[in-house]
């Protein structure tokens, strides 16, 4: 396991070098000159030429890239030229929306898959199994910005049951900040009116978001679970006596959970992706709508500093996954200590 | 066969030619007996089909000018003179979607067109060639992958400029990665099989072989992944479009076409509504051909 771990953190360390490259190269591609973003159309020339000096932009390719990765180090994303503030204190401040809503999303989407894909797998071929199926599909297929919009019209426009997009009801305030998720501050702050009306307001969102992992999860617990079932094991569980249900979640589940886990750890990341659409609609404050605004406003520090930490979220979820897989199945272990 | 002294070559030429036409037409039998078995690969076929010869015949089955405003027809809903209603510049939404088809299909193919080539060629020089330059590439694609695709490829379509080309460009570059990985396996299987050490040892240089022989081996994985990938190309690209940063208007894009309506949802539906039907409908039948395919290629599948 140590050695795994060695070698994964070995190969992590190159791909966040290339990920920094990555991004510099992308403030680089960007054809708009930011300088007169910053500065306004009527700036005299003379600001402009020193602003050029003030942000580095005078200097050749490889000190800018030298002073960007410098700054990294430092944690400094620089500054965002649509709010005024450092980028990292923008995205901290967004990301619990974010996390809060990938979570929720996160909950409905193994429940209803896990759910999905083992009754699909034990009654293969019955009606269960067609409709998993076509959910499975639909729900790959389904443009999440467009769902979003019909769910909106539904349930807000004209059935009234749902609130209006966004976060809280205008009329109440946010609780005391904590850690920047309105269901977890709400209950620290015992406040069950804005928990109750946060819930209703996550509702829809976390829906949307969680049938973009729904089907991949299902998927894959079906062929897993059909994978397992067929063991012997299997058949002297039954051969003893145990009753079905037993059998089923005892020893199929819990084993068929191995490949699930990476699939659950991959649509996490995937959430990250769908979170860019589903908070554009639901007027959701979160680091995707941080990050769509900054790309639709060309506000470059937000682009590039954003597109870094959702890749490296990113990674770092891939990482967890790879680590519980090995410990989950550790003859991966010890196939790649060997080579 | 071999009683005609001189002769054996050529007959048992003829002969294998004749048995591996047999062998071709007998796969291709079962392939369409498989597909003709589950009505959903026959429904994303017909699907596919259907969005072809609609985009062909885009002309004859629009009713409007699809880039026409008439202002005073603006927000119409359905009705015999505009099938889909119109849009907030009094556009007929009916004629829009059937040109929008061409762009869809343009989108799709370019995408795989760029990607599809690219990851082929990094996969093979990786796996064939080995050594530093399979863990510089490898490491090149892993940086690529570091990021989710969508974000990646809206980045890159930010930074180059909205637009149509600059859109496709996006996607290809964070589309190829996936595509070389998995060049790369197969090669890597096929590099140690018996009949490529035949083929070096009968003279044949490495370039040959990569090109000959490695090359087409894994064309047919490839276009089976570019085939299931297509249906998350339309609906990437429909969410660039959506978000503004994709097609630009007037472009009769669906995406962009959903979020010309989103002002106008609680009205006038249809507006928003229909063209992201036509993007559902569409890659759905993507995915279930896609799906379809993955199952007749499966060799399990044919010992049935």
């Amino acid at each position: 396991m140590a050695a795994y771990l060695i070698k994964r953190l070995g190969s992590l360390f190159f791909t966040i070098a290339g990920i920094a490259v990555v991004t510099f190269f992308l403030s680089m591609v960007i054809p708009l000159d930011p300088l007169a973003a910053i500065a306004g159309p009527q700036a005299p020339e003379e600001t402009v030429e020193r602003l050029r000096v003030v942000y580095g932009f005078d200097q050749p390719i490889h000190v800018q890239f030298y002073r960007y990765v410098e700054r990294l180090m430092h944690g400094d994303l620089g500054m965002s030229f649509q709010t005024n503030r450092p980028v990292l204190e923008d995205i901290l401040n967004f990301f619990p929306a974010t996390l809060e809503l990938a979570t929720i999303a996160m909950v409905i989407s193994v429940v209803f898959g896990l759910l999905l894909g083992v009754l699909s797998a034990v009654y293969k071929n019955s009606w269960i199994d067609h409709l998993s199926r076509v959910i499975s599909l639909v729900g790959v297929s389904m443009p999440v910005f467009w769902l979003g919009l019909l769910l909106l019209l539904v349930f807000y426009f004209k059935l009234g049951w749902l609130p209006e997009p966004g976060r809280l009801d205008i009329m109440l305030f946010e609780p005391p900040r904590v850690t920047g998720m309105l269901l977890v501050d709400s209950v620290i702050a015992g406040d069950w009116e804005v928990f109750w009306d946060a819930l209703k307001h996550a509702f829809l969102p976390a829906v949307v978001l969680g049938l973009y992992g729904l089907a991949g999860i299902a998927r894959i617990a079906r062929s897993s679970m059909l994978d397992v079932l067929t063991q012997e094991y299997i058949k002297t569980a039954r051969v003893k006596g145990l009753a079905e249900w037993l059998v089923i979640l005892r020893h199929g589940l819990r084993n068929a959970m191995v490949p699930t886990v990476t699939m659950i750890g991959l649509t996490y990341g995937s959430l990250l992706e769908g979170a860019v659409l589903t908070e554009t609609i639901f007027s959701w404050p979160g680091l995707g709508r941080y990050l769509t605004t900054a790309f639709l406003t060309l506000d470059l520090n937000a682009i590039v500093g954003g597109t870094m930490l959702v890749a490296l979220l990113y990674l770092i979820v891939n990482l967890l996954v790879d680590l519980l897989y090995a410990y989950l199945n550790p003859r991966i272990t010890l196939a790649s200590g060997n080579d | 066969m071999t009683d005609l002294p001189g002769t054996p070559a050529v007959l048992d030429r003829a002969e294998i030619r004749r048995l591996r036409r047999a062998a071709r037409y007998r796969s291709w039998g079962d392939s369409y007996t498989l597909w003709r078995r589950n009505p959903i690969t026959v429904a994303g076929t017909l699907i596919i089909v259907f969005l072809v010869l609609v985009a062909a015949a885009a002309p004859l089955l629009a009713t409007h000018d699809p880039y026409n405003q008439i202002l005073s027809d603006r927000l119409l809903p359905p009705s015999a003179e505009y099938w889909f209603g119109t849009d907030n510049l009094g556009r007929d939404i009916y004629s829009r979607i059937v040109y929008g088809s061409r762009l869809t299909i343009l989108i799709a193919v370019l995408v795989a067109l760029i990607s599809g080539p690219i990851g082929l060629l990094v996969g093979v020089l990786a796996g064939y060639v080995g050594g530093a330059t399979d863990e510089v590439l490898m490491r090149l694609s892993d940086i690529f992958l570091a990021f989710p695709k969508l974000i990646l490829a809206i980045a890159f379509a930010a930074a180059l400029g909205t637009g149509l080309e600059n859109m496709i460009i996006a996607i290809s570059v964070a589309n190829w990665p996936g595509y070389a990985r998995l060049v790369r396996a197969e090669t890597l299987a096929i590099r140690n099989s018996d009949y490529i050490q035949a083929i070096r040892v009968l003279g044949a240089s490495h370039a040959r072989i990569m090109l000959r022989h490695v090359t087409p081996m894994c064309f047919s994985t490839l276009i089976v992944r570019v085939s299931l990938d297509m249906g998350a190309i339309i609906l990437i690209a429909a969410g660039l479009g959506f978000l503004g940063l994709g097609a630009q208007p007037p472009a009769p894009e669906w995406g962009l076409m959903v979020s010309d309506g989103r002002n106008y949802l609680v009205d006038q539906w249809w507006v928003s509504t229909l063209p992201g039907m036509a993007i559902l409908i569409v890659v759905l039948g993507f995915n279930l051909l896609g799906d379809g395919i993955r199952d007749i290629l499966d060799p399990r599948q044919r010992q049935g």
